[in-house]
């Protein structure tokens, strides 16, 4: 089986997840339908690429007949997920672009709480950078442009005096209560 | 899993999840405020968020809820915040699925992909193909060209995946924007001519030729894009292997050159594809091989990988290419990635010389419980192979392995430990105790039925003659009181083997095997009851047949046969010699085996060739009443391999007949034959009964023709014979494009080679796992021996392999394998003669000036014995 040449194809990437140091899931992809067809199976996979590289920043694994390439920034792990017979400098560019896109989004907050106050935006790039598996866009900077997302936790003070000004108090509170946490 | 309380993540206060505690119930309710007017952008693009995320995790949402979400949803079409317009795009593609009538938003989403806002087209592209079916897609179909080509290089990127996406549903209206997609290929934007690329390749891969002409297109005109240099290496490399181009091709010259490609990505994927190339030589591997030994000391941990584990692959076919990275790979076995150190180590392994072995199986135990199962399997096949390109080291490697037999691991794992185990026991003699011990060891404390039950079967062949079997039998017997029914039975025929050999032994194993008769299971008191009736005759001839080489005949045609005979009740018992015997499998591959579990596949009992044939031949009237089909040989070949017809030949044996099954094909487009025949002019008192002609054979499509010859019965000796075979037919012409023939046919004929018929067609290999045993049993009544000398032959292994190819017999006891540096060996090799009398051949050859060889021949049949001395002779 891994002798085989992979048919020519656009369809790179098999899964994209994003999970957070407890290995939970923020975000995943699955584009091969056949691949862990049921949500059991994929908390399954996810658990255990979670165990097999979360201790060790290696970049690059093998598992379940994968090629995994991976990164990790304070508590969450980004991971894309190829074919072994995938080239796995192509599936490394891609972690980069979700990686720097991401990063310039969140102003280089690359954290889960960030990640989770503009979730929106996570799933906009992720949307931008791969379609149904295949590679839409490898450039970071092209991804970002795309996406065009103003972040919520930069701007959160002018958010606040406005939602003051107009009244809206529910906003607010939505703020404040995330600025104590 | 949302809605679980996470104690963990409350108490460390930090990273809170603002979706920690989400409920679908109340996200749906919040949904509501999509109806109100005016349309707050931001908490309804919280909600969308929300929903997004729940969907992400896996949360069902029922038809009825999606639907009204996703009508809800709809409204905010009039909002005109971006993030927010996005997020609809998001939800439609994720609801597209669950929710009803998602096409109600065809119209604005149509209106989105052709309006003057660029951000919103490309995905808007998307999310309307994503939802568009083959009877849509007509209606959107002006649309989509004009966006393939349109100068926004998102919209036009947006457009070749939709349309990729959709080949898959309706590829006849895909196919019609091929021109458009062309156009997109010389777009100047990198990301458009990879899309655009992929979708042409796609939409014309069936067309060789096409594909062929758009690749010189493009290796021409150069490429911008990294990623569609890729693919065009990709699409290069099997139209090579498709064509079986020779390298000498431009297209060959084209991935060559990418090696010197600017971007890494483009140099690896050449190299790669260089590499997994069939038949390469060393010279064409060796500029990929030296790309690869750069990217070995890449700052790059995935640059690495890839490098290390192509070379391991190259070291796999050839070892030699690679030892020029031998110094790099050195380097990378201290590797912090220790998938990295693995695979260097393992191609180390396979390039080193010996004395670098102790070295780097220290350095891989230090690290073997930090990797995965997948890479340990790696590391036990390195080894294996290794054990048998070095046989001396093998008490290393036996250490190793059962240290790593000890540590924790799957099924796979610890299977490919096992079976490399046993094979270095068969290799080597010396180590076949301790890796006994090991074994035993192994399986005092093993949850794999399989596993245990093949260790059993390996104890009891092996362990009666080790100087002392005493030993073992606390194993096997720990096994029936602890174990399930299946290793249980396993444990019972290994005890009865060691009863059977060991004559010190049979009083204790026949204590035990009294108490194995109380068992709870059936199939184990079955076993245990008939072991013990049989152990207590102490016969020889007994225990040879029934506890040591067990039956030889083919199960499916065992199940046949008694079902046959159930069917049809006659007054004579069943007779055995009427079942046809097991082909053995001929030496069971060694396939490549790659590091993925790939044995997933559940390993169906596939019906041997022969069962196959015997099914094939009993459909054909003419050939009912031949009795039990004995043996098929190999196919011969009767032409050459490029004429005008292909016509190959299988020797089916039957107790007195033999059929001859022509195999033919007309390789000629303007010919229809019919009536197809294949004379046979016999040498000796073999008699033509019947032929069976192939009604007709049109181009390209195999048939077969049968010819039916009865044995001599008076000369039972004479068994080989030379047949002279000429095809006749009737030929019709025809057109070569519709295969209509003419009217009018006219009868040819086409000479075929001679057919030899030998002597080892008449004998069916069958293997006898103790020689000495059979040899007992069938006595020295009608033994015959007689001395010959081999001058033609130079050397022992040639002089085996003669042997047994022309005998047709099997070997046994690994006695096909000469030890090196002997003088002398002996042959053990066992058979079913047609008419189902066993014989037994033992062969002792000695090496001077040519071989000589002394053969002794045992059979319950003298006639058996005479034909095989004068056939030697």
């Amino acid at each position: 089986m891994d002798f085989m040449a992979l048919e020519p194809s656009l369809y790179t990437v098999k899964a994209v997840l994003i999970l957070d140091n407890d290995g939970n899931r923020l975000l995943s992809k699955y584009y091969d339908p056949q691949l862990y067809p049921s949500i059991k199976e994929q908390r399954n996979f996810e658990k255990n690429v979670f165990n097999k590289s979360h201790k060790a920043d290696n970049e690059i694994a093998f598992l379940e007949g994968m090629t995994i390439v991976y990164k990790s920034s304070i508590d969450v792990f980004f991971y894309v997920v190829g074919s072994t017979q995938e080239n796995e400098l192509m599936l490394m560019m891609v972690l980069n672009c979700l990686f720097e896109s991401l990063s310039q989004i969140l102003r280089k907050n690359v954290e889960k709480r960030f990640l989770l106050d503009n979730m929106d935006g996570v799933f906009l790039v992720v949307d931008e950078i791969i379609d149904g598996g295949v590679i839409l866009e490898s450039d970071p900077q092209q991804v970002v442009q795309k996406v065009n997302y103003r972040p919520v936790s930069e701007q959160a003070y002018g958010f606040v005096l406005f939602d003051y000004i107009t009244g809206n108090v529910e906003g607010q509170g939505d703020r404040s209560l995330r600025g104590a946490l | 899993m949302i809605k679980k309380f996470d104690k963990k993540d409350e108490e460390s206060g930090s990273g809170s999840n603002p979706f920690q505690h989400l409920e679908k119930s109340a996200v749906l309710q919040e949904a509501r405020i999509f109806n109100e007017t005016p349309i707050n952008p931001r908490r309804c693009l919280h909600i969308l968020t929300k929903i997004i995320y729940l969907l992400n995790q896996g949360e069902h949402f029922g038809t009825t809820e999606a639907t009204e979400a996703f009508f809800a949803m709809t409204r905010l079409f009039q909002s005109n915040d971006q993030t927010l317009r996005r997020m609809c795009y998001l939800t439609i593609k994720e609801m597209a699925n669950i929710s009803e009538d998602v096409i109600i938003v065809t119209s604005s989403l149509t209106k989105d992909m052709t309006g003057k806002e660029d951000v919103y087209r490309g995905p808007a592209i998307r999310a309307l193909c994503r939802i568009t079916d083959t009877t849509m897609l007509q209606a959107i179909e002006r649309y989509m060209k004009q966006a393939i080509v349109d100068k926004v290089p998102s919209v036009s990127s947006s457009a070749l995946v939709s349309s990729l996406h959709m080949v898959k549903m309706s590829y006849d209206v895909v196919k019609r924007w091929v021109n458009e997609a062309q156009e997109a290929a010389s777009s100047d934007n990198i990301m458009v001519q990879y899309h655009a690329l992929g979708l042409l390749y796609h939409l014309r891969k069936n067309d060789r030729l096409a594909v062929s002409k758009m690749l010189n297109k493009f290796t021409k005109s150069g490429l911008k894009s990294p990623f569609a240099y890729c693919m065009l290496i990709r699409i290069a490399s099997r139209l090579l292997e498709e064509t079986e181009g020779g390298h000498d091709s431009p297209l060959f010259d084209f991935i060559e050159s990418c090696l010197r490609n600017k971007h890494e990505m483009v140099v690896y994927e050449a190299a790669s594809a260089i590499v997994h190339m069939p038949n390469c030589t060393a010279r064409e591997l060796a500029p990929a091989v030296s790309v690869l030994q750069l990217f070995c000391s890449s700052p790059k941990a995935a640059l690495r990988y890839a490098a290390v584990r192509t070379l391991n692959k190259v070291a796999m076919k050839h070892p030699s290419a690679v030892t020029a990275c031998n110094l790099d790979l050195e380097n990378l076995i201290t590797d912090s990635n220790r998938s990295i150190a693995t695979l260097a180590i393992t191609t180390l392994l396979k390039t080193g010389s010996e004395s670098s072995v102790d070295r780097l199986m220290k350095q891989i135990s230090s690290f073997v419980s930090e990797i995965s199962d997948e890479f340990k399997v790696v590391v036990v096949q390195a080894i294996s192979a290794l054990c048998q390109k070095y046989p001396r080291k093998h008490s290393v490697m036996m250490n190793f392995l059962s240290n790593m037999l000890r540590d924790d691991g799957g099924f796979e794992y610890k299977r490919a430990i096992v079976d490399c185990i046993i094979g270095i026991i068969e290799e080597n003699p010396e180590s076949k105790e301790t890796g006994l011990a090991h074994l035993c060891e192994f399986i005092e404390d093993c949850e794999h039925t399989v596993l245990a039950t093949k260790i059993l079967h390996l104890l009891g062949r092996e362990g009666p003659r080790t100087p002392s079997p005493s030993k073992y039998i606390r194993f096997i017997f720990n096994r029936v009181v602890l174990e399930s029914e299946a290793v249980r039975a396993a444990a019972v025929s290994a005890l009865a083997k060691f009863g059977a050999q060991n004559d010190d032994l049979l009083p204790s194993v026949l204590v035990l095997m009294q108490r194995c008769m109380m068992d709870s299971d059936d199939e184990v008191r079955d076993r245990a009851t008939f072991y013990m009736n049989v152990l207590q005759q102490k016969q020889k001839a007994l225990n040879a047949a029934y506890i040591f080489n067990g039956l030889s005949v083919s199960i499916p045609g065992l199940e046949k046969s008694l079902h046959q005979y159930t069917l049809e009740p006659s007054e004579k018992p069943f007779d055995m010699k009427t079942v046809p015997l097991a082909t053995t499998p001929i030496t069971e591959q060694k396939t490549e085996m790659a590091p993925v579990a790939s044995s997933k596949l559940p390993e169906k009992l596939a019906p041997s060739r022969q069962d196959i044939y015997q099914e094939q031949l009993a459909a054909i009237p003419e050939f009912q009443g031949l009795g039990p089909l004995f043996k098929s040989s190999e196919p011969v070949q009767l032409t050459e391999a490029e004429t005008e017809y292909v016509v190959r030949c299988i020797k089916h044996t039957f107790a007195n007949h033999m059929v001859f099954q022509f195999d033919c094909t007309n390789t000629l487009n303007d010919q229809l034959l019919q009536k197809v025949v294949v004379q046979m002019e016999p040498s000796e008192a073999y008699e033509v009964v019947q032929y069976v002609p192939a009604a007709s054979l049109p181009y390209s499509q195999p048939g077969s023709c049968y010819c039916l010859v009865r044995l001599p019965e008076d000369d039972p000796t004479a068994v080989s014979c030379t047949f002279s075979c000429t095809m006749k037919y009737l030929v019709r012409d025809c057109d070569p494009n519709t295969g209509e023939p003419d009217d009018d046919g006219y009868d040819d004929e086409y000479v075929l080679e001679d057919l030899e018929v030998t002597v080892a067609d008449h004998i069916q290999k069958v293997l006898k796992p103790n020689f000495a045993a059979a040899w007992e049993e069938v006595g020295d009544e009608f033994e015959k021996e007689e001395t010959f000398a081999l001058s033609s032959v130079r050397t022992l292994d040639e002089a085996v392999g003669n042997i047994i190819s022309f005998l047709g017999m099997q070997p046994c006891e690994r006695s096909d394998k000469v030890p090196e540096n002997k003088n002398s060996h002996v042959l053990f090799l066992a058979g079913v003669f047609r008419g189902g009398h066993d014989v037994l051949v033992r062969s002792r050859l000695a090496l001077a000036d040519g071989v000589t060889m002394q053969v002794t021949v045992r059979s319950g049949e003298e006639t058996v014995v005479d034909v095989i001395l004068a056939s030697v002779g």
